[in-house]
């Protein structure tokens, strides 16, 4: 009788604690939505609120009165994220593939050159004067695309672990027996096999994407190319941005810019579908996090 | 024998073309910048270009270790990281402890996803959030908190004292749900029957907790605690620079080699004390990751990274 007394007590301990931890993640993305529904004059007057005075859609309107630049970033970051994933899950698996097979000569050298990547790098300013002055990728499109986030040795690892575990050499020979290629082989029998690892890598990959300000920040100077993120960026760098920038376009139009709450707006946006998607993708995300024993 | 060979190779060569636009994709985006760290040795001259700049031997270090930026970035650096990995490993453990514990499958899920969410949104997203609690006038803190206890607002955003532990609040909010996670599949692992007999045995939640789960879990602790001490010279750039919002007057607190390097290269211009600040970073921290996998290596071989 004690001992189940004790057990309740216990449960409830832990649900307070994790309960109060979870307030603790979830909160200040109430704050974030809360204040971007928040009449801009109640927001100066009361602050950031969890609970405005005066709720407002106004910053929405006014970032849909005038798209234009907000919806540009949104569409290359959509369009880096795809493209950027795309080619990523291609080239991935496509190394990853023969580095998981025994029998491949250069496995072991090749995965350790994969593995170095991780554990040594040039850092930022070679990498930079390498984009910048021998690829000339200052303010292009695929400066957003391929340094960095292309293909990482993490992923990489992860792929070639599950490939050993899931995929039976003794598929492979039979396959090879009925007179099928390799690259027959990969496309036909391994990558079917492995939807679950590419969801998972997808997924890692295309929220780094849709995430990335550090490309924009070093290789993107031209606002007409700036993802969200880096539109983002550059609004809190400089707080009144937009003001500047296009006053004389704010100024022929008839509403008040509301600059706070829109601000707090546009990063609703930017988060908003990571939140969507989030408790459905969830599950592979936590699977791919916790099979992440990399090893060379 | 030799055509045999001949065959062999013949047959690899499928695999070995499916490895070259990764291997291609490598050597271009991570061992061409590591053949390029020479440019620390160099005193880049951009209308020269930058393989015949002239050479310049080790001044762009001596230049650098002679300021006082030097120790700054490299104490805030190591200092942080200390702190990240120690709080880690006590709340991260607490809490993957707790969440294996729960007994409603359904709670559990809940609180793994709440907790996880902060580490998928960008760093910028949180800079903002940061902002909506801090700024002077507006602030939450300052409008709803500091002003209810009738104490003055406080301009966070020009005062250093605050930042240790503001910085330190949004790094375990960020990695808290991660980190945990990954301690709590390690408890998962854990043979169910160990904790049968224990009960059989009258041993209450507690004694479970520290004579089965936290011994067992030992390993997966060092392995993680290690690994982190390796990338102790490494820190959250976006944290660093994006948190703070570049603010000159935080520096000495919120400097970190890596915020440094960027500032020096491409705010300030000075190609010489940032390539010198990148090469000091790239080797103590290569030194440091192998000494770390050394120490794996000795204590639990099983999760030595190489």
């Amino acid at each position: 009788m004690r001992k189940l007394k004790s057990e309740t007590t216990f449960q409830i301990v832990i649900n307070i604690i994790l309960i109060f931890l979870t307030l603790c993640s979830l909160l200040p993305f109430v704050l974030l939505i809360m204040s971007s529904v928040t009449q801009e004059s109640a927001l100066i007057a009361d602050g950031y609120q969890f609970w405005p005075r005066v709720f407002s859609l106004d910053a929405y309107r006014y970032i849909i009165a005038r798209a234009g630049t907000i919806f540009k970033a949104y569409g290359i970051t959509m369009l880096v994220t795809l493209v950027g994933t795309t080619i990523s899950l291609i080239i991935t698996p496509l190394l990853a593939y023969p580095l998981s097979r025994q029998d491949f000569k250069l496995h072991n050298v090749m995965s350790f050159l994969v593995f170095f990547t991780m554990l040594f790098n040039g850092g930022l300013v070679p990498t930079y004067m390498m984009w910048t002055q021998i690829f000339h990728i200052k303010n292009t499109l695929p400066a957003l695309i391929i340094p960095a986030l292309l293909l990482n040795a993490f992923n990489v690892m992860l792929m070639k672990n599950y490939f050993k575990m899931n995929i039976p050499y003794s598929l492979i020979e039979a396959a090879k027996i009925d007179g099928a290629g390799e690259f027959f082989i990969f496309y036909r029998v391994v990558m079917p096999l492995s939807k679950p690892i590419m969801a998972t890598v997808g997924l890692f990959v295309g929220i780094n994407y849709w995430n990335d300000w550090m490309n924009g920040l070093y290789y993107v100077t031209d606002a007409n190319l700036f993802s969200l993120q880096n539109f983002l960026n550059r609004m809190m760098q400089n707080i009144n941005y937009l003001a500047t920038a296009e006053g004389a376009e704010v100024a022929q139009g008839s509403m008040i810019m509301p600059s706070s709450s829109m601000r707090m707006a546009l990063a609703v946006i930017g988060v908003l579908p990571i939140m969507v998607l989030y408790p459905f993708f969830q599950k592979y995300f936590v699977k791919g996090m916790t099979v992440g024993s990399v090893k060379g | 024998m030799a055509n045999k060979k001949k065959a062999n190779w013949k047959a690899q060569l499928p695999l070995l073309l499916m490895t070259v636009p990764g291997m291609l994709y490598l050597f271009i985006n991570n061992y061409i910048p590591i053949c390029g760290l020479f440019i620390a040795f160099k005193d880049i001259d951009y209308s020269k270009g930058i393989f015949k700049s002239d050479w310049n031997g080790f001044e762009n270090f001596k230049y650098l270790f002679r300021t006082e930026d030097a120790f700054i970035i490299t104490r805030n650096t190591i200092l942080y990281n200390l702190t990240f990995i120690i709080l880690n490993v006590v709340i991260c453990v607490a809490v993957a402890v707790m969440l294996s514990e729960v007994s409603k499958k359904f709670m559990m899920k809940f609180y793994q996803t709440a907790l996880l969410l902060p580490h998928l949104i960008s760093i910028i997203i949180i800079a903002y959030i940061a902002y909506a609690f801090l700024n002077s006038d507006t602030g939450f803190i300052n409008h709803s908190i500091q002003e209810a206890m009738g104490r003055d607002p406080v301009n966070f955003y020009a005062d250093p004292k605050y930042w240790p532990f503001i910085l330190v609040i949004v790094q375990v909010w960020k990695t808290m749900g991660y980190t945990s996670i990954i301690y709590f599949s390690a408890i998962l692992g854990i043979d169910r029957s160990l904790y049968e007999a224990a009960v059989v045995d009258g041993a209450g939640k507690m004694k479970q907790i520290f004579y089965i789960t936290l011994p067992l879990l030992r390993p997966t602790i060092i392995t993680m605690v290690l690994m982190n001490v390796g990338r102790i010279f490494y820190s959250d750039f976006g944290l660093f620079l994006q948190v703070p919002m570049n603010q000159g007057a935080l520096f000495n607190v919120t400097n970190t080699i890596d915020t440094y390097v960027y500032r020096a290269l491409l705010l300030n211009n000075d190609i010489g004390m940032a390539s010198a600040a990148g090469l000091y970073q790239s080797i103590v921290g290569f030194l440091l990751v192998l000494g770390a996998n050394l120490l794996v290596r000795k204590m639990d071989p099983e999760n030595a990274l190489f």
